[in-house]
């Protein structure tokens, strides 16, 4: 418990350290949203339609942007050997890394977010539910993205190649997060989406920091 | 019978050498039985006239692709748990192949859209499936392209297919529920209505042909994989390939 | 304490070294030697646990290592090619947050005084960014002199340092193995240690 408090310390200071980094990824997600009506037209009831869609890709976009960063920094510096080394099991320290990587990236989305609804015509109720399925299914993003992050670990073109490998493992979170705010602009309610989104953040934190340790040690051998 | 001989590569390399031709001999009759009923023993379909007769590709291809995802993870989970080479091999060999059928399937799905549904692409649930399912293919694929070290592409490999694997039921499931949320197409690709006797043989029979190329292509694939990979063992030296 | 069995590995679809055995004891010493590439570095990931033999086994006190994570990870400290050191933060407080990684707390006293010892005392509080190659191979090894382990692991320790720092790592040395301390290391250098007589162990001859 104390190292994975330790590990989360350990990268918001890192971050707090390297600002510019961190804005970038941030105002990455508000310009891929931007240019959405941009290339649409500002029809506001497209805007509406599109609204929720649009913002859930570029969470996605904007969270693997950040990701591919996860553990390489650690790497080439020689501090992740260190820690896999620590005492403790590394399942906790990718459990703290995925942890770490939503308080610093994913919880940024979620205060953005509802300003970006606003410029689609989202409205009330409906940006709560987006705050609300942000809120559920960043953290799984995070914890998913974790995987591909340690399995592309100082590879040629890792950015990219994560990109292509976990894009497709968001599908579902995609469609129920969008699906959600979507289901109460339609007035069907979120509440179904929602839950399923919850089980599957249960799911993704059962199983996905044991799938990152197990990737960190093949990849580091 | 000691199966575990069967795990040294040096055993399977000539076994799968012998066997390999005999698949493809298997594979090559069952397609021109197969696509001798599609085409000339299947009746023409009332609702659909011949142009439904692609589904005798299609849906073996459907099949291949998913059955050949979860034997791929089979193969990776035994190679993670034992950290035998040759499963690994096996996982790596097929998963062109599958991607392949994943190809064939939606290609032929598209061209089965056009008359039926009067659109190349329809985001039919499994349509989408399939086409989420090709990328997974391409990850893997790439992934194990870009790592050098092959103990270590090999394993990264394999433990992206099993995370794969978990998602696929998942993701399918998923891409129900957001078919039917956006009321999707009304039409679907197994609602062939009443499907006569000798479709399904000829769909089942296909099939087989389907799965007869995939092993013989498997091995042949392993084969090449295990000479790259073992070029300094003594058993590759003392074949004649291995002398040149 | 320390013993390896049979150890063979295997970089890409070289063999580089098979068979190895090794023993270390309370109080000794262990130089690997072996031309580049020829598995110096590899041997000592695999004693430290990073990496996984293709076949063999390592063991800390009769119990393997992979088992044993909770006690070796404890009692060996490994220093890598690499410092360890995040450019960010201070040489202090990559210290204390190493120190913490490890389930260790380190006062500030203790680690003013590790940094001091190894010449560092005028840039505790600069980022690490700014040090030269040497000066952070020092924070390493002051890392090392706090960490309170057994067993050093040490690969090529003396890489990017001066004179001075030469023969503060050889008296480090001297006195962690004098204490009864522990140390496998790779050298391209001779050291000087005096009445010290390590082992040695050449890898790769074979191949």
């Amino acid at each position: 418990m104390k190292f994975l408090a330790t590990v989360i310390q350990r990268d918001i200071l890192l971050a707090t350290r390297r600002r510019g980094d961190w804005l970038t990824a941030q105002f990455f997600f508000v310009l891929v949203v931007s240019m959405f009506p941009l290339g649409i037209g500002p029809d506001p009831a497209v805007l509406r339609m599109i609204g929720p869609g649009v913002i859930w890709v570029a969470a996605l976009l904007a969270t693997l942007l950040s990701m591919s960063r996860l553990y390489a920094d650690d790497h080439r510096d020689g501090t992740l050997e260190q820690m896999m080394l620590s005492p403790y099991s590394n399942i906790v320290l990718a459990l703290g890394k995925s942890i770490a990587h939503w308080i610093i990236n994913g919880i940024p989305l979620l205060v953005i977010a509802p300003l970006l609804g606003i410029q689609f015509g989202l409205a009330g109720k409906v940006l709560w539910i987006l705050m609300l399925s942000l809120a559920i299914g960043t953290p799984i993003l995070s914890l998913l993205g974790s995987i591909g992050a340690a399995l592309t670990l100082g590879l040629r073109g890792g950015g990219v190649l994560i990109t292509l490998l976990i894009l497709p493992l968001y599908v579902p979170v995609l469609i129920f997060g969008a699906g959600a705010v979507e289901g109460t602009l339609a007035g069907i309610g979120a509440e179904a989406n929602l839950s399923l989104l919850g089980a599957f953040l249960v799911l993704s934190l059962l199983l996905a920091p044991w799938v990152s340790a197990t990737a960190l040690k093949i990849s580091l051998e | 019978m000691n199966l575990y001989r069967y795990a040294s590569p040096s055993t399977f390399y000539p076994l799968a050498g012998r066997l390999a031709p005999w698949f493809f001999a298997l594979a090559f009759i069952l397609a021109v039985i197969g696509l001798y009923i599609s085409f000339f023993v299947a009746p023409t379909d009332f609702q659909q006239g011949e142009g439904y007769r692609i589904i005798f590709i299609h849906v073996p291809a459907a099949w291949m692709s998913m059955f050949i995802y979860i034997v791929m993870a089979f193969w990776s989970a035994i190679g993670l748990a034992w950290n035998t080479r040759l499963s690994f091999i096996m996982a790596r060999a097929l998963a062109p192949t599958g991607a392949m059928f994943t190809f064939i399937a939606l290609w032929t799905g598209a061209f089965w859209g056009k008359p039926m549904w009067g659109a190349w692409w329809v985001w039919d649930a499994r349509l989408t499936s399939e086409l989420i399912l090709f990328f997974l293919y391409v990850g893997v694929m790439a992934l194990q392209a870009a790592i050098d070290d092959p103990r270590r592409s090999d394993r990264a490999g394999a433990l992206l297919n099993l995370v794969g694997v978990i998602n696929v039921p998942i993701i399918y499931f998923s891409v129900k529920w957001w078919n039917t949320l956006h009321q999707g197409s009304s039409v679907s690709l197994t609602r062939a209505p009443s499907m006569a006797h000798i479709m399904l043989w000829g769909m089942l029979i296909m099939a087989l042909a389907a799965w007869m190329y995939a092993i013989a292509v498997a091995f042949v694939r392993a084969r090449s994989m295990l000479l790259e990979r073992e070029r300094q063992a003594s058993w590759v030296r003392e074949l004649p390939e291995g002398k040149a | 304490m320390l013993t390896a069995n049979n150890l063979s590995c295997e970089r890409g679809e070289r063999l580089l070294f098979r068979n190895l055995n090794l023993e270390l004891n309370e109080g000794e010493a262990l130089l690997v030697r072996g031309a580049n590439g020829h598995g110096k570095t590899s041997l000592l990931r695999i004693l430290c646990g990073l990496s996984a033999p293709a076949s063999g086994e390592v063991f800390w006190c009769g119990e393997s290592i992979r088992a044993a994570k909770e006690t070796y990870g404890k009692e060996m400290a490994y220093v890598a090619h690499s410092n360890g050191i995040k450019e960010e933060l201070t040489p202090l407080e990559n210290m204390v947050l190493s120190a913490r990684l490890c389930g260790r707390g380190l006062d500030m006293e203790t680690a003013e005084s590790a940094l001091a010892q190894l010449g560092l005392a005028r840039c505790m509080d600069l980022p690490s960014r700014v040090l030269s190659f040497g000066q952070r191979r020092r924070v390493t090894l002051a890392g090392l002199l706090t960490a309170g382990a057994l067993l050093w692991i040490l690969d090529e320790p003396l890489t990017g340092l001066d004179v001075s720092g030469v023969a503060m790592v050889e008296q480090m040395i001297r006195d962690h193995v004098a204490a009864g301390g522990m140390i496998i290391a790779t050298t391209h250098h001779a050291l000087e240690l005096g009445d010290l007589k390590p082992k040695t162990l050449t890898v790769g001859e074979s191949a």
